[in-house]
């Protein structure tokens, strides 16, 4: 396959630039009620921490279905939240994230 | 993120060649669709030989998530050139939106040339290393091995405790969570972070406003938009 998937590559992109493009090019955002641009400024805290949980509390089971599962890198994650909470420092929190999950995994624990 | 973003893009790059894909496929997914899950998916699909329009359709439901990232950042960006909006568009990933946004709230105002540092730390290593991995990717040892599997979910979770400036934002994140999961584990991993999304707003909003909490509706963001670099670590 040469260059076949490409028409399919641009086809995916076709369906996520709207996605990514039409808030961001939507006329008269500024103008929305301060209810609508108060629920938007919600929306980061709540997409990321929904990101994270699901990443990490949420994995395929049999048959695909998902399923919930706690281990060791749910642990690193809140270890990582914690830090970056006490120290505002997040590389400091993600290397110890990735330590806590190497070091668990490389003894067995995990 | 910049090493993850690397060593998931060598291992999509591995992935597709395995699944078919010359260089140039899998790099026209990369430069043109620029999202990882919804690129490791159509791996995995045309592998498997489904039909391009079911390939399609789930990548519209996975990076629909994508309209929340851009609603968010639409009012801090409202004042900026719409060609320079459409560009910004294009690389509004997981990573750039949570590093801009803890970026453009920890300094109070938009900051375009830090969305494009951004950007550009999660862009330049996945093209890169998409290369390298269809090139040469079964040298490299196994992501999980190295712990990089917990980069992802550990950055987002920092960053959303950089974003968190009040009761409301604290709500908000700890709804999206739980729901999100919940959602996920009911339907879908996209399914529940989209809900998470949607619905931890909602739940900030319903906490009464306390005059320390930022997110109150003429807080609004200034729009200056001068240099300064993208520092969530002090």
């Amino acid at each position: 396959m040469n260059g076949d998937l490409v028409l399919l590559a641009i086809l995916m992109g076709a369906v996520t630039y709207p996605s990514r493009a039409v808030p961001l090019l939507a006329p008269g955002i500024e103008r929305l009620p301060p209810a609508v641009l108060a629920y938007l400024r919600l929306v980061g805290p709540a997409v990321l921490a929904a990101l994270a949980a699901v990443n990490v509390l949420v994995i395929e089971g049999p048959g695909g279905r998902p399923q919930l599962h706690v281990g060791v890198e749910t642990l690193a994650v809140l270890v990582a939240v914690a830090i970056v909470a006490w120290r505002r420092n997040l590389l400091l929190g993600v290397a110890i994230a990735v330590g806590l999950v190497v070091l668990a995994r490389s003894t067995g624990i995990a | 993120m910049s090493v993850a973003a690397a060593a998931f893009g060598v291992v999509y790059g591995l992935a597709a060649r395995g699944a078919g894909f010359s260089l140039v496929d899998a790099m026209a997914m990369s430069l043109i669709v620029f999202a990882g899950a919804s690129q490791f998916a159509a791996v995995g699909f045309v592998a498997q030989g489904m039909p391009w329009i079911a390939i399609v359709g789930f990548t519209f439901l996975l990076n629909a998530r994508h309209v929340l990232y851009s609603a968010a950042l639409a009012p801090w960006l409202q004042r900026k050139p719409r060609p320079e909006r459409a560009a910004i568009a294009h690389v509004l990933t997981d990573e750039s939106f949570a590093l801009s946004l803890a970026h453009f709230g920890r300094i109070g105002r938009a900051d375009v040339p830090g969305y494009w540092v951004a950007a550009a730390f999660i862009w330049l290593p996945w093209q890169a290393a998409t290369v390298a991995g269809w090139l040469g990717g079964q040298l490299m040892p196994d992501p999980t091995a190295l712990g990089l599997d917990v980069v992802f979910p550990a950055a987002m979770g920092a960053l959303a405790v950089a974003v968190i400036t009040g009761r409301r934002e604290l709500a908000a994140a700890i709804g999206g969570a739980i729901v999100g999961v919940a959602a996920a584990l009911l339907t879908s991993t996209s399914i529940g972070i989209i809900a998470g999304g949607l619905i931890g707003p909602a739940i900030g909003l319903a906490i009464p406003r306390r005059g320390s909490d930022a997110t109150t509706p003429d807080d609004a963001p200034s729009l200056d938009g001068h240099d300064e670099s993208i520092g969530v670590a002090p």
